[in-house]
């Protein structure tokens, strides 16, 4: 009785894990089915799922195609701007999120605790608030429909977040060590780039990771301030892609695959950063 | 630490060195964030709107009071808390419970926990094609599978209906972000010594017993930041909105957020756009405060 009771558990158990999955990899599975479908078998009714032959058209095109003209240009540039914003936004956040962490948690100032509540509540503020006046200062400078513009706001967004990651780090980095370098005479400076940096190498890679992916994932500044290609990111493309009439389902549904590609691979290889990047993101609020 | 000697340098001193590291986050803060902030309060209270030669005088209160008398407004408000209490409620209920689930030994374990990022990773944007793309009136997988199973005769336009659209809208957001909530739980579920289980286990407490009376207790704190945090996210929702519904249809996914973006960047009413801006914020900053207090309770508990 006792061990059927456990067996039934197993069942039980197993059942519920492979809903979890399925939930999960059911709707985007049937992304990655369609950008690789034949138009015919995904427009038939009653639905094919599984199409006859396979159409890696709309990979190959964006791999290889012509990149001077129409829908394939579009999306390449997209793709080249949201790799050239997320790398820099992430190098800026990384370098000067570090710089005002260390500041926080090591050296004693005024009012300290004032300014780190401060930025951390600038963190809830919602975005729509902010972009109204982001917009009209970026036109004024010259600034709107460039890269810098959604470098510099991405930036500004994520930097709360990447400070209270790394100020955490550093707390864990015993303050013996830069002690004792002061002590053989090491400057101030010093014991920050040869002491402190090199030993926060899986911190910077915790918040230098989660801020490539939201600065990839980010939409809304961007929408609002990019209306050219010159500066439109993947997301902006596809939004755009989208809401046409008569879109080409396969192609946006493989744009779509595209530019999850670097987000979901990113986020499974270093889940371990993940994890502690939205734990330590939510303490914060 | 003791202080610095006369004649180090000037990096030397504490306050100099963390006025120069503060710099370059500072800059961007101040320019971006704090900055703009002002310059909307200033905004809200003019009547600034770019197609209006002349616009831009100051009306005092007016698009508050506007904004007061504007239907459509408090529609979007009354949506925004259908969405948010129930997303909130659903992600914080689902989340706790996957992270039971994937707190048990299996076969496999490792594997579920990184699959369970994936939604979260998938950008809004893609997030949002998908389902539309899924609830499609005329291709959309959702009615292929209803009709194949028969549960449906016909095809239905899921996205043409204000009850329905607003359901799928609650979904996908589901979806997308319940991940957050089983990963927190997870890790507060880990963070529980296992001694406490055992001493239970001796004592011979049954299992919804020991659920109820050790796990539940020492995972109120996370759930109550999550309903929190839950909620000012839900406040700002847009981007599901935008590529979904675009608020439709017949503004019956119009949500606060949303709102605000139309009245803005679309009527280019910049004064009104910021003045709902402005209440968004104060709304969204006294969420915080309560946050803020909770998890001092929380650590004073602890301590």
């Amino acid at each position: 009785m006792v061990s059927n009771n456990k067996k039934l558990g197993r069942v039980l158990l197993y059942s519920a894990v492979l809903l979890v999955c399925l939930g999960i990899l059911v709707p985007y599975s049937w992304l990655v089915i369609s950008s690789v479908s034949q138009r015919v078998d995904l427009t038939a009714v009653p639905l094919k799922w599984i199409p006859n032959t396979f159409n890696f058209e709309n990979y190959r095109q964006i791999a290889i195609g012509d990149s001077s003209s129409g829908v394939n240009a579009t999306l390449k540039s997209g793709l080249l701007n949201s790799v050239i914003i997320a790398v820099s936004a992430t190098i800026f956040c990384l370098f000067a999120g570090s710089l005002a962490a260390y500041a926080f948690s090591r050296l004693r100032f005024h009012a300290k605790n004032f300014v780190f509540s401060f930025i951390l509540l600038t963190q809830v503020m919602p975005m729509i608030v902010l972009i109204i006046p982001i917009y009209i200062i970026m036109s004024r400078v010259g600034l709107l429909n460039t890269i810098p513009a959604l470098v510099i706001a991405d930036s500004a967004f994520i930097l709360p977040l990447v400070i209270w990651l790394m100020r955490s780090f550093f707390e864990s980095i015993p303050r013996e060590l830069e002690e004792m370098a002061r002590i053989d005479g090491c400057s101030r400076f010093g014991t920050i780039f040869r002491i402190i940096f090199p030993l926060s190498t899986p911190g910077l890679a915790a918040s230098g990771i989660f801020t490539f992916i939201i600065a990839w994932n980010e939409f809304f500044s961007a929408l609002i301030l990019s209306s050219t290609i010159k500066s439109k990111t993947i997301s902006v493309i596809i939004s755009e892609f989208s809401s046409k009439v008569g879109v080409d389902y396969v192609a946006m549904a493989a744009a779509g695959v595209i530019a999850s590609i670097p987000p979901v691979l990113f986020a499974l290889i270093f889940q371990k950063y993940i994890v502690q990047g939205l734990t330590a993101g939510a303490v914060k609020g | 630490m003791p202080r610095a000697k006369a004649n180090s340098s000037l990096f030397e001193r504490e306050g100099v060195l963390a006025f120069t590291l503060l710099i370059p986050s500072m800059l961007v803060i101040l320019g971006v964030l704090i900055f703009p902030l002002i310059t909307s309060l200033g905004l809200s209270f003019t009547d600034l709107k770019l197609t209006k030669p002349k616009s831009g005088v100051f009306i005092g209160l007016g698009n508050y009071f506007d904004a007061i008398m504007d239907p459509i407004f408090w529609a979007s408000i009354q949506r925004t808390l259908i969405f948010a209490v129930s997303t909130v409620l659903i992600e914080t209920c689902m989340g706790v419970a996957i992270a039971l689930l994937l707190n048990q030994k299996f076969v496999g374990r490792g594997f579920v926990r990184g699959l369970v990022i994936l939604p979260w990773a998938l950008p809004y944007v893609v997030n949002g094609i998908m389902w539309k793309w899924i609830f499609d009136a005329n291709y959309g997988a959702f009615n292929a599978a209803l009709t194949q199973l028969g549960i449906i005769e016909k095809y239905h336009i899921w996205l043409g209906d204000p009850s329905t659209a607003m359901i799928l809208v609650i979904f996908a957001n589901i979806w997308k972000e319940t991940p957050v909530a089983i990963i927190l739980v997870l890790a507060a579920l880990q963070s529980i010594p296992a001694d406490l289980y055992e001493a239970a286990a001796i004592d011979g407490a049954k299992r919804v017993k020991i659920f109820t009376h050790i796990t539940l207790p020492l995972l109120k704190p996370i759930i109550i930041s999550l309903i929190i945090i839950k909620t000012i996210w839900a406040l700002k929702e847009f981007d599901l909105i935008y590529i979904i519904t675009k608020g439709g249809p017949a503004n019956g996914t119009n949500m606060f957020s949303y709102y605000i973006y139309q009245n803005t960047f679309q009527f280019l009413n910049f004064g009104y756009g910021s003045a709902l801006a402005y209440m968004l914020t104060i709304l969204t900053i006294g969420l915080s405060a309560i946050y803020m207090r909770s998890l001092k309770g929380g650590l004073e508990i602890e301590s």
